[in-house]
């Protein structure tokens, strides 16, 4: 009982650490990848390459007053940064980072992730609310009918995996794509020749569910001030951006786990959890790589996408491939 | 429903072309210059404040005519001068001349628009325009430009 006790404990800290430590330096290489592309060094003061960069802004944001507006709501005001970050973390729980490393495999792994993503928009919702700013109010409901209209084309990409694969854990998922890149879920199979589309569909999904540019109209900077953390500063700031980055760390691994076959490498040799960090590394600068080169979308024009794109689109491959799964 | 799928195409491949672009500029050379540690050298038609050009023998060019002084529309330069009695060689003789030579030349930066009409003013091409720009100060005096001793120190 009591290794039990001590094997969640020690996985809850490394699911801590590996998200502060990834929020920190996702910063770090978000501001030095921006730099490159508009060909500018990024933070080169602190350290060599500015890899002090992320501590002293973490040192900053500890040490400074953590300020509440007059009318607002106390406890919905400090409730909601916690609760960006605290699925965050409790979502790695249940990511598997190769056959031997996962804190709890569940069989309802990913229903649990998606679960807690979805906590994400309630914290956003109430930091809007709760700060009483008009921006921060207009931000939030913003980001609450983004997150809304995007987690339905997710969720039923995702159902079109599970229903392939028959299984809800991911450690599962990830072992039904083993054995090299032709068994990936991304490459299309008879039972599935849309793949590649759902891999966009959920691709442009996770950008969305993590209200990154060029959909961050939850925190558009040019209309709202700063969105719905306008009032936030100190930690309760550094807990949205560390949940922020959590985030895009979570939805990597959904990717690699879903499409890009996990610890799984692309010819069949040595699988581990080098290839899965490798993965999810890529598709996070791909993430970096997108926000720096579009500009932020309309309201309208984001919503449109979903409404009337993602979801016929990923709801024609459900169906498809439904079909096709009782025919082959 | 043509439409509807072309436009779909249509828009994915103008974000493909979009990032197209910013993977290149990714791995192109930085162009920042990064200020502090490195400057840009000021071009030739930089127009900072007014310096005194030297003759050969390395003393100011100035005659002390005065023709900036009374060209500024702000008033800013003050300059002083006193006359100097020298010996010329003229046909085999010497004789006694005299001369104006420049003892000050303050300008007053903190009224300077920089419009440039002293050094239009001036017929001997005795002044010019500095590079200089990193001039910022907290202290009104530093700002009271000495350029006789400025001349004098470039020479140093």
């Amino acid at each position: 009982m009591s290794l039990t006790i001590l094997n969640a404990v020690v996985a809850v800290v490394a699911a801590i650490a590996f998200a502060a430590a990834n929020a920190a330096y996702l910063v770090w290489a978000e501001r030095r990848g921006a730099g490159r592309i508009q060909r500018r060094p990024g933070p080169n003061v602190n350290g060599p390459l500015g890899l002090l960069q992320p501590p002293c802004d973490g040192i900053k944001l500890m040490t400074k007053q953590l300020m509440i507006p007059g009318g607002a709501d106390k406890a919905l005001f400090m409730v909601a940064p916690v609760l960006a970050m605290a699925p965050a973390i409790m979502s790695f729980v249940t990511i598997p980072f190769s056959e031997t490393i996962v804190a709890h495999s569940m069989n309802v792994g990913v229903l649990m992730i998606f679960a807690f993503a979805s906590l994400g928009g309630m914290s956003i919702l109430l930091a809007g609310w709760g700060s009483r700013n008009k921006y921060g109010v207009m931000a939030s409901v913003r980001a609450v009918s983004q997150n809304i209209s995007y987690e339905v084309p997710m969720l039923i990409t995702v159902i079109t995996i599970v229903m392939m694969a028959g299984t809800m854990n991911l450690k599962e998922l990830v072992a039904a794509q083993a054995g090299g890149i032709w068994n990936w879920n991304l490459i299309p199979s008879l039972s599935s020749p849309l793949m590649p589309v759902s891999f966009l569909i959920f691709f442009i999904c996770s950008l969305a569910e993590t209200n990154r540019a060029p959909f961050d109209l939850g925190e558009a900077e040019s209309e709202l001030v700063a969105g719905f953390h306008t009032e936030y500063g100190s930690m309760g700031f550094g807990l949205f951006f560390m949940g922020e980055y959590a985030n895009i760390v979570i939805g990597a691994s959904l990717i690699t786990i879903l499409f890009l076959g996990g610890w799984d490498c692309p010819l069949g040799l040595f699988p581990g959890v080098w290839w899965f960090l490798l993965k999810i590394y890529m598709l996070i600068f791909s993430f970096i790589w997108i926000r720096w080169t579009f500009p932020r979308t309309t309201i309208y024009g984001l919503l449109n996408l979903s409404w009337k794109i993602l979801i016929p689109i990923s709801l024609f491959n459900l169906l498809l491939t439904a079909g096709l799964l009782k025919v082959f | 429903m043509g439409a509807y799928f072309s436009e779909i195409f249509l828009g994915l491949k103008s974000l493909a072309i979009g990032l197209g672009i910013t993977f290149k500029e990714f791995f192109k050379p930085v162009v920042t210059v990064p200020y502090p540690y490195k400057t840009l050298k000021m071009s030739d038609r930089y127009r900072g404040h007014i310096e005194l050009i030297e003759n050969e023998d390395g003393k100011p060019k100035c005659v002390a005519c005065g023709m900036c002084q009374r060209a500024c529309p702000s008033g800013c330069i003050s300059l002083a001068s006193k006359s100097v009695e020298y010996e010329v060689e003229v046909k085999g003789e010497m004789k006694t001349k005299k001369k104006k030579v420049l003892t000050k030349y303050d300008l007053n930066f903190t009224t300077c628009s920089l419009c440039g009409q002293c050094v239009e003013s001036c017929g001997f091409g005795a002044i010019t325009f500095s590079k200089d720009y990193n001039l910022a100060s907290f202290r009104k005096e530093d700002f009271h430009f000495d350029l006789l001793n400025r001349l004098k120190e470039r020479n140093a």
